[in-house]
């Protein structure tokens, strides 16, 4: 049989297109109100909790899950829209996008009733924040190193230990880390690890800011100290918390966050080189252009197997993997294409700022959501390598 | 595009499994199996796939025929079967019935330009077409003063300074002198970046069929080859190569399908279809680059010799790259639209498929 991926040519049902017309006319007002602006990738605002609210009451939010939690019962297609014109325009969706994407789905598979019940439609309303509690000062790609220990104890567990690079723990609500409740055995280094919920912003948790290179602070330092989580909290199975988190990877994935997030520099490009480029400006356009529509095509492809209910998790891989290597690029290349623009380009100022923050983006891109390296071990599997 | 619940496609790879076995065919350098392969295809009506019953092919829908492109391509076949498909396509566009035997299309090459005179001779210069010198009979885009024509010609009346591209296989020059057509139709509507478009989407199936055994071959290879007492598949370094292959190759497929996906189902030649069939071109040449070089580093020096068969993909992918409009032509072309566009309508080019 053939080694070779299919990622078939899904194409967006027509509902999806009248779903974007609605996503781009609500972004346009919010713009005109003031609320952000699409052409300052680094601002401030990133976690703008009234937005957050007004996205989740157009039912933007949880879209594909169960009405009884507040979910629209819509497709991954339909939430795929949502996803790529928000990031297309910049949009702050800090607050709601890790439970949105992520923490939802796994509270949706592992959760007690009454937990979701709770939670979710919080999560719907836009009114809830998620972290991610995964990589450790020594454990980043090598997940199976974590040892932040969860101790049994009456009525729960309690936790010791470390977090790091914990994207919004600073605003976040809740987190859903794994911690080490067994040691490893020798046969199973995965074995001992364990998913749980944990409600922030309680004693026994102290949150350090950790500066980016950017200039932002956006991810953190977690630290716990008997840190109390009650048994109702633990999610899915006690010390198998390894099938848990991988099964999340492919909506982490592969989704248009992962080749978007420095793609306003490509537009603020075209604008500059104007409506009749030179040849090498035209070439190296037209590139890009090819390489982007490649790259959506095949995420597209991926959703659509997300709704037929399938694992894609080679495939998310893939797509991860020429995503983030081609927005890591992206800035490199639209710089040098952009010295051959003429300096009376009335958005220069515009191009150079966005350049300037693109490029400090850009070397965290093939790190976040599992490192290249990681990934590609990931294909060699799915190949029969390993 | 399904690969095996396709009559067309299962006929074809039966015909190629069996005839067109690519070690077999390496070892025969008299190219005598050609002969055999080929009428074995036109028995199956395969190359006149995308002409209908009436105008003498099999009628079969443009999308069966792209499949039957890739799995050309995955058996990286040197008979002018794409060729002369692009060809009964072209004359079907004009009503034109499609002759038997080889054929193939001109220009195949967005620069290069045929004229047609009041007195309804076709002249001028075609160059890098394909199985020119194999071909009977060539499907010949041109351009009146009145637009437009497609004219079906015979070979015997044209001159042709052979010509081999970077694959060993015939890409000739083609010139018409005042060549009087077998049959000639006005097209309305139609025109020549249409037919490089298609041309080119054809090739970029290919290349993407050649990339998927590419990787099959490689893979197998690694699994096999032992180096410092482990299979080289084992170390991380070859490993990351072969994803990375991997990956050039899925992205290959899903351009080239996509565009395929796109000109089977759209009305017309629009915007979003010139984005991706322009868009497969180059991403697949892109591929073709990229992924050999990954294919040749996996095999060692054992790929690099003739003996070998990967060259026949790796070559061949490579070779593809330059007809219907290499993909720095594409990219210019591309490039031109989008910035004629404006910026703001980037984001809804892209996402309008
Ligand atoms: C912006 C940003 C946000 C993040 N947000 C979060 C978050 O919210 N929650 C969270 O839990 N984590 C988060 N992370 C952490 C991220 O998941 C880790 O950084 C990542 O998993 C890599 O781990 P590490 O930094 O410890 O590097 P290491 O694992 O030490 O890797 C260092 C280098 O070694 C390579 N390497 C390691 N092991 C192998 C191997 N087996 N084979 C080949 N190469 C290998 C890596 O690929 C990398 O190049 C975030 C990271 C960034 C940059």
């Amino acid at each position: 049989m053939t080694a070779a991926l299919r990622f078939d040519p899904i194409r967006l049902p027509e509902k999806c297109e009248q779903l974007r017309k609605e996503v781009r006319a609500f972004l346009a007002e919010e713009i005109a109100a003031g609320t952000f602006d699409p052409h300052k990738p680094n601002r401030e605002d990133a976690d703008a909790p009234e937005f957050s609210r007004r996205v989740g009451a157009k039912g933007w939010l949880g879209m594909t899950w169960p009405k009884k939690y507040g979910g629209q019962e819509r497709s991954f297609l339909e939430r795929y829209v949502v996803t790529e014109e928000m990031r297309v325009a910049n949009a702050p969706t800090r607050r709601f996008f890790v439970a949105d994407r992520q923490s939802g789905p796994v509270l949706l598979k592992y959760a007690p009733e009454h937990i979701k019940m709770d939670i979710l439609p919080r999560i719907c309303r836009g009114e809830i924040c998620f972290a991610i509690g995964m990589s450790e000062p020594n454990s980043g790609s090598d997940l199976f190193a974590a040892k932040t220990r969860a101790t049994k104890t009456d009525g729960g567990y309690l936790i010791n230990g470390t977090k790091i690079w914990t994207s919004s723990a600073h605003i976040a609500d809740y987190m859903i880390a794994i911690f080490r409740t067994s040691p490893p055995t020798k046969e199973n280094r995965r074995h001992g690890l364990t998913q749980f919920l944990v409600k922030m912003k309680q004693p026994g948790i102290k949150v350090n800011p950790i500066g980016q290179i950017t200039g932002q602070y956006e991810f953190n330092e977690v630290v716990f100290t008997d840190f109390f989580v009650p048994d109702d909290h633990v999610l899915g199975e006690v010390d198998g918390a390894w099938k848990q988190a991988t099964s999340e990877l492919a909506y982490e994935r592969s989704g248009p966050e992962r080749f978007l997030e420095t793609y306003y520099v490509l537009t603020e490009l075209v604008r500059a080189v104007g409506p009749n480029p030179d040849t090498r400006s035209a070439e190296g356009i037209g590139r890009l252009v090819a390489q982007l529509h490649t790259m959506r095509r095949m995420s597209v492809s991926v959703a659509g197997m997300l709704q037929a209910g399938k694992e894609p998790v080679v495939e998310a891989s893939i797509v991860k993997d020429i995503g983030t290597v081609w927005e890591q690029q992206l800035p490199h290349r639209v710089r040098d294409l952009a010295a051959f623009v003429e300096e009376t380009a009335t958005n220069r100022e515009t191009l150079e700022r966005q350049l300037d923050f693109a490029i400090k983006t850009a070397p965290k891109l093939t790190i976040q959501g599992g490192t290249t390296e990681v990934l590609r071990g990931i294909i060699a599997r799915g190949l029969g390598l390993r | 595009m399904a690969e095996s619940d396709n009559i067309v496609v299962e006929t074809a790879e039966k015909i190629f499994a069996d005839l067109a076995d690519p070690q077999t065919i390496n070892n025969d350098r008299k190219d005598s199996w050609q002969a055999p392969l080929w009428q074995a295809l036109s028995e199956a009506g395969l190359p006149l796939s995308w002409v209908p019953d009436d105008l003498g092919g099999s009628g079969a829908s443009l999308a069966d025929g792209f499949a039957l492109l890739n799995a050309a391509g995955r058996f990286a076949v040197a008979v002018p079967l794409a060729e002369t498909m692009l060809a009964g396509w072209l004359l079907a566009q004009a009503k034109i019935t499609s002759p038997e035997g080889e054929m193939t299309v001109l220009p195949a090459s967005p620069k290069d330009r045929i004229t047609l005179d009041a007195d309804g001779a076709v002249s001028g210069r075609a160059r890098g077409v394909p199985f020119a010198k194999a071909a009977k009979h060539f499907a010949v885009l041109a351009h009146g003063k009145d637009g437009v024509s497609i004219a079906l010609v015979d070979a015997a009346n044209a001159r042709i300074e052979t010509g081999l591209n970077v694959g060993y296989d015939h890409s000739d020059t083609v010139t018409l002198d005042k060549v009087q057509p077998v049959t000639i139709k006005p097209a309305k509507g139609f025109d020549q970046t249409n037919l490089m478009l298609m041309g080119g989407v054809a090739r970029s199936l290919q290349i993407a069929g050649a990339l998927e055994s590419m990787l099959d071959i490689s893979v197998r290879y690694s699994n096999e080859r032992v180096a410092f007492e482990k299979k080289i598949s084992k170390f991380q370094a070859v490993q990351h190569n072969l994803a990375r292959l991997a990956g050039e190759s899925a992205a290959a497929l899903a351009a080239a399908t996509s565009a395929a996906d796109a000109i089977a189902n759209a009305k017309a030649f629009d915007d979003e279809v010139y984005l991706e069939a322009a868009s497969a071109k180059i991403r697949c040449a892109e591929a073709a680059e990229k992924g050999g070089a990954i294919a040749h580093q996996v095999h060692g020096a054992i790929g690099f010799t003739m003996e070998h068969i990967l060259h026949r993909y790796s070559l061949r992918a490579l070779a593809w790259r330059d007809d219907f409009g290499s993909e720095s032509h594409w990219a210019v072309e591309l490039g031109k639209l989008v910035a004629n566009r404006g910026a703001d309508e980037l984001w809804p080019l892209v996402a309008s498929r």
